[in-house]
């Protein structure tokens, strides 16, 4: 059997790059897109956690990522709304110039 | 094999079912009523958050229950996802004056006197609530999100404004990256033990003498992104980026609701969470601990020194709260009931004091169309009553007697002190001084300098005079009676520490 240090290294990896995607991505939806990374390297986790853990019988991994998707898909939702509602003012999905408020 | 329902189990969710049955109806009500009348769908949000508040207690006063018997076993309740006590109770009240204040300030409006606007409020306070009163990773993480993504919708909620819309942008990328941080962390935790209950947890990790080194490094990591989920609730610095933006660029009632509710939902799973020895005990050797006395130095110094530079009256008063966030982390790294009732006797007063200000500048600005300092001059010749209101709640943010503000801070400096931690008791108070400065200035537009038009007053209708004079009168009543209140509190504060020794 595929041991689980294998699992968490590919989670801890697609957690980096979703990371990484948020904080140097300058467009928004490539941000969105870095975020649901993230979220998706947590359900890796939560899944093998649950698979090698001590109480595979009680599905709490299971039933937590199922949780995370869910709640990853409406916030997906909310995301693109906004990315379309600011789209509207600035024909412009780029984060570097969301500058009206500022100091 | 169906679960044995009682009595006290539905008395946990009585704040939540009545805002779902809250939201039905608001959202129904929505589509009857007629277009010059949409005004009234916000009154219908305001009395029905009154009347779950009163039930609330009211339930409370006729049942004893929650009362102060702090056994785990009998208050966490539906399979262990919530624990319903006293410190629940206390937070449900503070959730739901927040929501009534804020509907009642949002009635006048134009472009937030739709459903979908009292509709989102009232999701967020649905998930507020159980922030407050989870007792399980899941709970927790699903709770927030409902509040979480309510939020976002809300802070871009004026579409027409470029500025709401940005802010909506700003909130949500900040919050979705803090909170996929924190999962993680706390998939860490679930993965060490198979357990996701913190009461469970806490009593695992309590349980060691010393926690082995190598599970240490993933507990201390897993702390550190819990931490930045938590952080960036409660605006604490170094994941305060977004607070300015989008105080600024939001509607003004929510920007009060958010600077108060959501603050205070942040507070509450922080409290929860470290309070449980999740991480074993508070001492001068352990990392996370310093970490966090850090970041309450940190976050007070900053807000302050960064708020007397602010021109936006909203932006002040974001720096304010980031400030205020400070000070109320002080009760937190106490890590003793003292502190921590002295944080959620803070987080009570905040309310009214916050959205008294917010509401003040919700009204002015509704009718002028601006939000900056210089246009605020002479408001004390436009309107005395609002300027007046504004007065009293930027002295009780900064603390002077006889507002709520003095007791608050006093509460939270004692319990510093009698943690031995009287250096940080000394921060916070050099730190009110500077707050001093930035609340008096804005004070001064409002009363010494003139404007040319004086004489055009600014109206106030009557349900934001209902939710001024509220506001206002508990921020004296907090001020001149804080006893019995803070001893509530007090006995609330005595449940976060069930696991200790």
């Amino acid at each position: 059997m595929i041991p689980l240090s294998w699992y968490l290294l590919v989670a801890a990896a697609l957690f980096s790059i979703g990371l990484y995607g948020v904080l140097a991505r300058r467009n928004a939806v490539a941000i969105l897109m870095g975020v649901e990374l993230m979220l998706n390297a947590v359900n890796i986790n939560l899944v093998a956690f649950w698979r090698y853990g001590r109480f595979p019988e009680q599905p709490v991994g299971l039933a937590w990522a199922v949780f995370v998707l869910t709640v990853a898909a409406a916030e997906a939702a909310v995301g693109l709304a906004l990315i379309i509602s600011i789209y509207r003012h600035r024909d412009s999905v780029v984060a570097e110039e969301m500058d009206t408020l500022k100091n | 094999m169906s679960p044995n329902i009682t009595q006290s189990w539905v008395l946990a969710l009585v704040p939540e079912i009545g805002l779902v049955i809250l939201l039905a109806a608001v959202l129904l009500y929505d589509r009857l009523v007629k277009p010059e009348e949409r005004r009234r769908v916000g009154l219908l949000t305001a009395w029905g958050a009154f009347a779950i508040l009163v039930t609330t207690l009211g339930l409370w006063l006729a049942t004893g229950e929650p009362n102060n018997a702090t056994d785990i076993g009998t208050s966490l309740m539906w399979g262990g996802m919530i624990r319903f006590d006293l410190i629940a109770l206390v937070f449900h009240v503070i959730f739901l004056v927040a929501l009534m204040l804020t509907a009642l300030l949002s009635l006048d409006v134009e472009h937030l006197q739709k459903g979908e606007y009292y509709a989102l409020l009232i999701t967020a306070a649905i998930g507020f609530s159980l922030m407050g009163a989870s007792a399980d990773l899941i709970m927790l993480y699903v709770a927030l999100e409902t509040a979480s993504i309510s939020s976002y919708i809300l802070a871009g909620f004026a579409t027409k404004d470029p500025r709401s819309s940005e802010a909506g942008m700003k909130y949500f990328i900040y919050g979705a990256f803090a909170t996929g941080v924190m999962l993680y962390g706390m998939s860490l935790l679930y993965g060490l033990t198979g357990q996701t209950n913190l009461y469970i947890l806490g009593s695992i990790f309590g349980g060691f003498q010393q926690i082995p080194t190598e599970v240490n490094a993933v507990v201390i990591l897993s702390a550190v992104m819990i931490m930045v989920g938590f952080g960036f609730k409660i605006s604490a610095v170094p994941f305060h980026f977004w607070t300015p933006d989008v105080y600024e660029g939001s509607p003004t009632p929510f920007t009060g609701y958010v600077s108060t509710a959501s603050k205070a939902a942040g507070f509450a799973v922080f409290l929860r969470v470290f309070t449980t020895g999740v991480l074993g005990e508070p001492s001068d050797a352990s990392m996370w601990w310093a970490m966090l006395i850090a970041i309450t130095v940190i976050t007070m110094t900053l807000g302050n020194f960064v708020a007397i530079f602010q021109k936006n009256f909203k932006r002040l008063l974001a720096y304010s709260s980031i400030a205020q966030a400070g000070y109320a982390l002080i009760g937190l790294v106490t890590l003793s009931p003292d502190g921590s009732s002295a944080t959620m006797y803070y987080l009570l007063m905040y309310i009214f004091t916050n959205i008294a200000a917010f509401g003040v500048i919700t009204i002015v600005s509704n009718r002028i169309g601006s939000d900056e300092l210089e246009d605020f001059s002479g408001l004390s010749r436009r309107s005395p009553y609002l300027a007046l209101v504004m007065m009293f709640a930027l002295l009780s943010l900064s603390g002077i007697p006889p507002t709520a503000g003095f007791f608050g801070k006093f509460f939270l400096f004692r319990s510093a002190v009698n943690a031995g931690l009287w250096w940080l008791a000394l921060l916070g108070i050099l730190n009110a001084f500077v707050a001093l400065y930035y609340y008096l200035s804005a004070v001064k537009y409002m009363y010494l300098y003139r404007s040319e038009n004086e004489d055009d007053p600014i109206p106030v209708s009557r349900g934001a005079k209902v939710g001024l004079a509220f506001s206002l009168f508990f921020i004296f009543y907090l001020g001149i009676f804080a006893g019995p209140i803070f001893e509530w509190t007090r006995t609330a504060a005595d449940a976060f520490f069930v696991l200790a020794r």
